[in-house]
């Protein structure tokens, strides 16, 4: 950060309280994507401290979510490197595998296997991946399901549940694998609004509980009460990062002021 | 009427029409297992296997089956010497079970393809996220709801594939029906129509069920998204 001696009083906050982040979880250190002539991550550094909640926000095209993407692998990366817990990001097979089970991943589109029950979805890693017998996955199932308030949904389809409802299955199903780390893309804005409050919600807990979070997420309610940092992207570049209420009050770049002018607005 | 009975029994035309229909279970049990696997090699992360699968399909499924028929009893069995039984005649039943699995294969396999595409990519990327890795998610995730979504395209392969007994007569199965209804119009030509539709009718009511049951099967069995 430049404090040279012209810049503004307000651009001197003082530095946020992180006594409770642990070492480094996540590193993304000069990451670089492209798809075809588009270069869509662009250099990304990034740190991401044990029990550390951030939130990404940008403009649509601007990479948050090949970010997610990258971190958890579903993208491959065309320069740099991802580490997580240390360890790099191996390219295909077993170890893969076994590092994105510590990698809990939420979509906008829930993605709840469309033909198994509630339970069965949130018991297939732990019995799978984890070798759980079923009768433990799905005592621990039960717990998660209750958790989130959708236990007494455990013996439907997906497709019987409400957007809301399937969003928290999805969280469960991820929490199952007692991830390291979760990575939340867009998870309420497929919602109606009434149930967006209620992912919101368990969301919060989680950050609470010390989960480490990466949220892409336009929610400056949950920015403000849950997140440590603010991470602002544009085009494929991280543009500027500050806690929360340094973000919203103070931007300092003008693609931020432009974003979150028109964000406001409604 | 009463003479017409007598040459459907003096015939074994119900032990021939016995023949196709098992020609074709043994064919589709075999395909099905065979095309799974190709469509797994086709949807694979593995360049060689993608290229092994689509190699397979494209040339399996341009071939005549009766080139293939012909091939397995002349090549395999007369040149190679491939023997799958000891018995003269199941071992030309079993050579042409081979011969139409071989064929049909190549159409379980895009048919399963089909159903691939009918699976959110989504699903397949929840299934990684959780740590599964491919073959654990192809046979947990993707190919339960590939199947349901295939369950129509693959009642058309079956179909197909029973109609397509009848080239077993190629790989010299003499008892099957288009061979026992040769012999039978040799013999009887005074009774040609007759002969000619009941072997018409005969298919016409082993495939209908066939046809109803993967559209019923196809509709209930729908995954819900
Ligand atoms: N599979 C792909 N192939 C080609 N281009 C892609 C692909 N996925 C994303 N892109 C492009 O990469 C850029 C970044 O996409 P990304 O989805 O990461 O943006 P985003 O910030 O998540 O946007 P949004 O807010 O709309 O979700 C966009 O221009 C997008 O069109
Ligand atoms: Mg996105």
């Amino acid at each position: 950060m430049d404090h040279s001696g012209t810049a503004p009083a307000d651009d001197q906050q003082p530095p946020a309280d992180d006594s409770h982040l642990g070492a480094p979880l996540v590193e993304l250190s000069g990451v670089d994507k492209y798809f075809g002539d588009l270069h869509v991550l662009q250099d990304i550094e990034l740190t991401v401290r044990r029990g550390e909640v951030l939130v990404v926000i940008g403009p649509s095209g601007s990479g948050k979510s090949t970010l997610c993407r990258a971190i958890n692998r579903l993208e491959t990366i065309d320069g740099g490197e991802i580490r997580i817990d240390g360890q790099p990001l191996p390219a295909e097979g077993r170890q893969l595998a076994r590092l994105r089970a510590d990698v809990g991943m939420v979509f906008q589109a829930f993605n709840l296997f469309a033909h198994k029950t509630v339970l069965d979805n949130v018991t297939l890693g732990p019995r799978k991946v984890r070798g759980l017998s079923k009768s433990d996955a799905e005592e621990e199932a039960f717990k998660l399901l209750d958790r989130v308030g959708v236990k007494n949904q455990a013996a439907k389809f997906p497709a019987q549940l409400s957007g809301g409802q399937q969003q928290r299955v999805a969280i469960a199903r991820s929490l199952a694998m007692h991830p390291k780390v979760m990575l939340f893309d867009e998870p309420t804005s497929a919602l109606d609004p009434e149930m967006i409050n209620e992912v919101l919600d368990v969301m919060e807990q989680l950050a609470k509980e010390g989960m480490t979070m990466i949220v892409v997420t336009h929610e400056m309610g949950f920015a403000r009460k849950a997140a440590d940092r603010v991470v602002f992207m544009a085009d494929g570049q991280i543009v500027e990062e500050a806690t929360p209420e340094e973000f919203f009050h103070h931007p300092r770049s003008d693609r931020a002021k432009d974003f979150l002018s028109k964000i406001l607005t409604h | 009427m009463e003479e017409y009975l007598d040459i459907i029994r003096q015939y074994d035309v119900l032990g021939a029409f016995w023949v196709n229909i098992q020609l074709a279970f043994w064919a589709a049990v075999l395909s099905l297992i065979m095309g799974s696997v190709l469509a797994l090699f086709r949807i694979s992360p593995i360049g060689s296997l993608q290229w092994a699968g689509t190699t397979y399909v494209t040339i399996l499924r341009n071939t005549p089956l009766t080139i293939i028929m012909v091939f397995m009893v002349l090549g395999a069995w007369g040149q190679l010497e491939l023997t799958l039984a000891t018995d003269f005649n199941l071992n030309f039943f079993w050579l042409a079970v081979v011969g139409l699995s071989i064929y049909h294969a190549a159409f379980v396999c895009e048919a399963i393809r089909s159903g691939v595409n009918t699976v959110p990519v989504g699903q397949a990327e929840a299934a990684r996220s959780i740590g599964l890795s491919f073959l654990p998610s192809a046979r947990l995730v993707i190919l339960p709801q590939a199947f349901r979504g295939a369950i129509a395209p693959l009642g058309n392969v079956l179909i197909a594939l029973i109609k397509n007994t009848t080239v077993a007569a190629a790989a010299s199965v003499a008892t099957e029906t288009s061979s026992v209804m040769r012999t039978m119009i040799e013999f009887r030509p005074d009774y040609i129509y007759a002969i000619f539709f009941t072997f018409a009718i005969g298919y016409v009511i082993l495939v209908t069920p066939v046809g109803l049951l993967s559209t019923s099967f196809s509709r209930r069995l729908a995954v819900s998204r």
